[in-house]
């Protein structure tokens, strides 16, 4: 790839505001500059790939040494498993994305989510009663709070534990796995490649061993949760324990991250909108809209590295070659001004929001119901619960991951923590 | 230079609508929503406030719904002075009234016609009056089905195999309940997606346990002595026992009280211009008097400028929309309806969506997925087009095809997709009936064309 936009968004000086980069790269639709990956960055034309049968997700359909920047980060499934539904086209896709969902959501289980809500408010309750009692963080209490350490992190990992049906007295190695390979997704140009390359297969291994025993458990033992549900199905509609294995890796770290962004970013815009944080703590209801507009103003997943056309397409008089990398820019199709009027702006109010920022068509967010209320939950509960929250940093540091955006840390102090 | 009398239409004018279902609300709500102050009548045949009709042949029948429940949400307040329960019964146009069937006569300065369609009733009168025998179209017909299904008749009979039809056996099969479907055509749903895909509906209607006979009609209902209906006979000389009936033959248009205004309305429905003005009998068009939703038939220049009538609950929001903001505007301000006909339907477990006008189409790829499977996306073509896409469970990629019909993208395509199998190597037949043998009737009506026969391009708003 050529020095120019591409090698700006990816370089983490622009990591925390990269949105200037994304309206420069919309004056140019369908950005190619002649040697890397075809880039698309309007909400029109991004919404209108993402339904389009051409394209598939299927890294095999890429031209050998299609040039894309992106393409050796993995999202931490491929060493020993097949790829997870994420990386599939239809008909695979939809056959395991089917059975999973059976035991997930509506039709067959439509109570899932919601009956995790108990879980979800303890949980939530949990993390914050830890942060106001000290127990959790570097000692310095309320005065100085890493919201992503102390809370961000935590949350839905925990959740995902629960969902998947992770024995409780287990989570805590789980936690250790699963930050493992969140750090994986984040390269640090810093450290020893080989033995970072080492640390996360052995947590790869060690979570494939044990998810594949607690399957096996399962099987024996079933219970009512996922794992269960997943590894007692039988005949057509159902998984191979490898596919199983894989699906399990994918739901934990397509679930992990994103959410501990939305979260994290959540808070920081919330923080940078004081009036708004001030409307959530006495307007329960705004959380549901303000999650919304936080999936567009600052979406977790800022782009979709993966698609490939099956065929030349023409997009916006380009023609993308047959086997070519694509890139499908979320973050600023979100923030496009021929859809979204003075998109630059945090506004909870706004009517008129269909995001991109979970992606839409076949592979749109599988977790979406589930990472809705956390974030809701989540941001509504810190709202109420901090006395006077304050940013210590700002802008705060950010990972190295251009992908999976989000602050390494987000430092804050608060006068007291509310019962 | 401001308008005077259409300021005066604004602040002060009478607008009213006939006909209080979902066209009529969303026409009275963006009327109110784009600053009409004036006075709103809206009036419709039947007692209730605007309801819902989809959830008629899917959760009230399955008791997931009460029908009294199906009301729809309003989006805003449209202080409005409801004359429910009473039909319009003539139209004064030189006048400009709208005569009621209680003798009470409501002035207009804009007329508003949605009054839609109604289930066409089994055609021997002593035989429709049976107890036991019914039509779907209106909340009272769901819920007095629904009732009588509550308790568990031994087998209904389902006459006409169109969505109404098929949703209705669906529903008795979910509940358990023994259902026969008869059908003059060989499949269900072929009026609206052909025989390919009413080949497919057979298998899922077969498969879910219903007792389906194609290519027959029933030649007669007949009752007890206590005058409920015991039996249906049929063409091939079979007869078949029955404790309810529901007939479900399409629909007809609700234009009856227009005979002899002058205006251009009949059995096939109120001829309108894009704009939704509505033509007089003469072909000039009017200026004062509006149609939307499905008594309307409108040109689309995005099929050959033919006549086209659409029972879809979201052309009806659509046309509704339109026709409500022409009613306010300056010519130079009114916009066309030039809405993309779509609709679903949900049975057998099976999610059907449609896009385009399938019943134009006089070939089909199975572009996507399998028949055999039930998912699938299917194409239709028109002389060397896309005309129109019917997916079965494969809905996400109906947007895509929706945008290849407005291109007028060619047939059949000349792209691999995701998802291609064998069978969807090459295009068949779509295999439509004869238009000129009725069948249970199609969703889509085509009538005629209009005066231009010119291409237009055709670009989605964006």
């Amino acid at each position: 790839m050529k020095q120019g936009i591409l090698t700006d968004i990816l370089d983490h000086s622009h990591r925390a505001d990269p949105y200037p980069l994304y309206a420069e790269l919309r004056k140019t639709p369908v950005y190619h500059d002649g040697e890397g990956p075809y880039v698309v960055s309007t909400y029109h034309e991004i919404m209108a790939l993402l339904h389009d049968p051409r394209l598939s997700s299927d890294q095999r359909n890429r031209t050998a040494g299609a040039a894309d920047p992106l393409a050796e980060e993995d999202t931490g499934d491929s060493a020993t498993l097949p790829p997870g539904f994420l990386k599939l086209d239809p008909p695979e896709h939809d056959r395991l994305r089917r059975i999973t969902n059976r035991p997930f959501g509506p039709p067959h289980s439509p109570h899932r989510i919601e009956s995790m809500r108990g879980d979800l408010d303890e949980t939530v309750k949990n993390l914050i009663d830890d942060i106001a009692a000290g127990t959790s963080g570097n000692g310095e209490g309320t005065e100085r709070i890493d919201l992503v350490d102390q809370f961000s992190y935590p949350f839905p990992v925990t959740m995902i534990c629960r969902l998947l049906g992770v024995p409780r007295e287990d989570e805590a190695r789980f936690h250790v796995w699963a930050d493992t390979l969140a750090a994986s997704l984040d390269p640090d140009p810093t450290a020893d490649q080989a033995e970072r390359a080492k640390v996360t297969q052995d947590a790869r291994m060690e979570l494939g061993m044990y998810l594949a025993g607690l399957i096996e458990d399962r099987r024996k033992n079933p219970r009512d949760d996922m794992l269960s549900h997943l590894a007692a199905a039988t005949g057509e509609e159902s998984m191979s324990t490898m596919e199983l294995l894989s699906t399990a890796a994918l739901l934990l770290i397509a679930g992990h991250e994103t959410t501990v962004n939305l979260i994290t970013n959540g808070m920081l815009t919330l923080l940078r909108h004081p009036d708004v944080l001030q409307r959530l703590r006495s307007e329960p209801g705004l959380a549901v809209p303000l999650v919304e507009e936080l999936l567009r103003y600052e979406p977790p997943v800022q782009l979709l590295p993966q698609r490939t056309p099956l065929v030349d397409i023409e997009i916006r008089g380009v023609t993308v070659p047959k086997g070519a990398a694509m890139w499908l820019v979320l973050a600023a199709g979100n923030r496009d001004p021929q859809r979204f009027e003075n998109p630059d702006r945090f506004d909870p109010d706004r009517k008129d929001i269909q995001h991109l920022g979970l992606g839409s068509g076949i592979h749109s967010c599988f977790g979406a119901p589930l990472a809705r209320l956390e974030a809701q939950k989540a941001l509504s509960e810190l709202a109420r619960r901090l006395e006077n929250p304050r940013l210590l940093e700002d802008p705060p540091p950010y990972r190295q991951n251009a992908v999976l955006r989000g602050p390494r840390h987000l430092m804050i102090a608060c006068d007291g923590i509310r019962p | 230079m401001p308008d005077t009398a259409l300021d005066a239409l604004r602040s002060s004018g009478r607008i009213v609508v006939v006909g209080a279902s979902l066209a009529g609300l969303r026409a009275a709500e963006t009327l109110r929503e784009k600053g009409f102050k004036g006075s709103l009548t809206m009036i419709g045949d039947e007692p209730y406030e605007p309801y819902d009709r989809p959830p008629l042949s899917k959760q009230v029948l399955l008791g997931k719904a009460s029908a009294a429940g199906t009301a729809l949400p309003r989006r805003r307040a449209i202080d409005a002075q409801w004359r429910l329960g009473v039909p319009a019964s003539g139209l004064d146009m030189a006048g400009r009234r709208v005569k009621l069937a209680d003798g009470d006569e409501v002035p207009y300065d804009r007329l508003l016609i949605a009054t839609g369609v109604r289930a066409r009733p089994w055609p021997n009168e002593a035989e429709a009056e049976l107890d036991g025998v019914f039509v779907l179209r209106t909340r009272d017909d769901g819920a007095a089905l629904a009732r009588r299904m509550d308790a568990g008749p031994r087998r209904v009979l389902v006459i006409g195999a169109g969505f109404t039809g098929s949703e209705i056996a669906s529903a008795c099969r979910e509940r358990g309940l023994e259902v026969t479907v008869a059908e003059r055509a060989d499949a269900p749903l072929v009026g609206a997606l052909g025989g390919v895909i009413g080949a497919v509906a057979a298998e899922l209607q077969r498969e879910n346990g219903v007792d389906l006979r194609t290519g027959i009609m029933v030649t007669g209902l007949e009752g007890d002595s206590t005058g409920r209906v015991r039996a249906a006979h049929f063409s091939d000389g079979t007869t078949l026992e029955c404790e309810v009936v529901v007939v479900s033959l399409g629909a007809q248009r609700n234009t009856e009280w227009l005979l002899g205004s002058g205006l251009g309305a009949g059995p096939r429905g109120i001829a309108c211009d894009a704009g939704c003005r509505a033509f007089d009998i003469t072909g000039i068009v009017t200026d004062d008097i509006y149609v939307a939703g499905d008594v309307a038939r409108s040109p689309h220049p995005l099929f050959g400028y033919q006549f086209l009538s659409l029972e879809h609950w979201g052309n009806a929001v659509a046309q509704a929309e339109t026709a409500a903001h022409n009613m306010l505007s300056e010519s130079t301000d009114r916009r066309p309806h030039i809405w993309t006909p779509a609709f679903w339907s949900t049975q057998f477990g099976v999610n059907i969506k449609s896009v385009g006008v399938p019943s134009m189409g006089t070939e089909i790829m199975i572009t996507q997925g399998s028949t055999a499977e039930r998912r699938f996306t299917g194409v239709y073509g028109y002389q060397g087009r896309i005309i129109g896409a019917v997916t079965f469970d494969n809905a996400r990629w109906l947007e895509f095809y929706r945008h290849q019909i407005e291109s007028t993208a060619p047939f059949p395509p000349p792209y691999p997709t995701v998802d291609r199998r064998a069978e969807g190597s090459r295009p068949v037949p779509a295999d439509f009936p004869d238009p000129s043998v009725p069948t249970h009737g199609p969703t889509v009506t085509l009538s005629g064309y209009s005066p231009a026969d010119r291409r237009l391009t055709f670009t989605p708003a964006r």
